[in-house]
């Protein structure tokens, strides 16, 4: 089988006034349908091995964790080489039901901003209110960065997980890089 | 700069994460139709000064369309409501009756 490589060959951006890097191959299987409906919820549950999240939340555990991502779409997160595991089992167990599962991992790209300015290098970019108390852990907004769409999650405090489509990922390293730069502190979000 | 809610993911933000698609509302004449019937739908737009009913779409947040009143003029949004429906909902059109007496006779 051929070597799986991620977009940006797990780049990181270091010199800044928060660490960039790109977080390497992760397994992504987007599933659409009714999220209300018992058999969803259960595989959901089941392959990404965190609860169901509420509305604009994600869950994540480990390499596990599951983002909402509209009425009617999450997005599974798991280690790269599951991924197709994973899938075929959500397959079987939604085949009697009106349900779409697709693996999306190497269509993706994925971020991590790191550091006490991980907010202020992320509201440079998305026109969101990432202010401690608007935008709290585990909360999880698609959005646009820049010019491109793209998602995040504050997986901690100081920590944001980015996720964008592969064709852009280099497009978004680069935008971060230079929201990142130093000496480029805003400092409203200074607590 | 508009401030948007959008109805299907409870999202608030600013216009840019959104997109506009036109007004609302427009009876989709079809096979059947008359000449005129067909330019009606396909060309003839309000294009009002005031209120005013779109179609927009959470372009770069959840993909969903929804419908939007606001304000041509001083673009204040009014309301948001769902796609799926063929009217706005009555107490979003008493809302826009208080703000903006006789906007009917204009629309």
């Amino acid at each position: 089988m051929s070597e799986a490589i991620s977009a940006l060959k797990n780049a990181s951006f270091e010199t800044g006034i928060a660490q960039i890097r790109e977080m390497g191959a992760v397994g992504m299987i987007t599933l659409r349908g009714d999220l209300s409906a018992k058999p969803l919820q259960k595989a959901a549950v089941a392959a990404a091995g965190v609860n169901l999240p509420d509305p604009r939340q994600c869950q994540t555990q480990g390499q596990g964790g599951m983002a909402w991502m509209s009425p009617d779409e999450l997005l599974i997160l798991c280690a790269y080489e599951d991924a197709h595991a994973k899938l075929a089992d959500l397959q079987e167990k939604l085949a009697k039901y009106h349900a779409l599962a697709v693996n999306v991992s190497d269509a993706r790209a994925m971020f991590e901003i790191r550091g006490p300015h991980a907010r202020g290098v992320l509201a440079k970019l998305a026109p969101v209110d990432l202010s401690p108390a608007a935008f709290t852990t585990g909360m999880f907004r698609r959005t646009r960065i820049a010019q491109v769409p793209a998602a995040f999650w504050l997986h901690k405090e100081d920590v944001f997980h980015v996720v964008c489509f592969r064709s852009v990922a280099q497009y978004v390293f680069d935008v971060l890089s230079i929201a990142a730069q130093s000496g480029s502190e805003v400092g409203v979000f200074q607590r | 700069m508009l401030i948007v809610s959008c109805p299907c993911c409870g999202v608030t933000a600013e216009e840019t994460e959104f997109h506009a698609h036109g007004e609302a509302h427009i009876t989709r004449h079809a096979m059947d139709a008359s000449d005129e019937q067909m330019e009606t739908y396909l060309f003839m737009r309000k294009n009002p000064k005031g209120v005013h009913f779109e179609r927009w779409r959470h372009q770069n947040g959840c993909g969903k369309w929804f419908h939007m009143a606001r304000d041509t003029a001083t673009l204040e949004v009014f309301g948001t409501y769902s796609a799926q429906t063929l009217a706005p909902p009555e107490d979003l059109l008493a809302e826009i009756d208080a703000k903006r007496p006789g906007w009917r006779d204009r629309a």
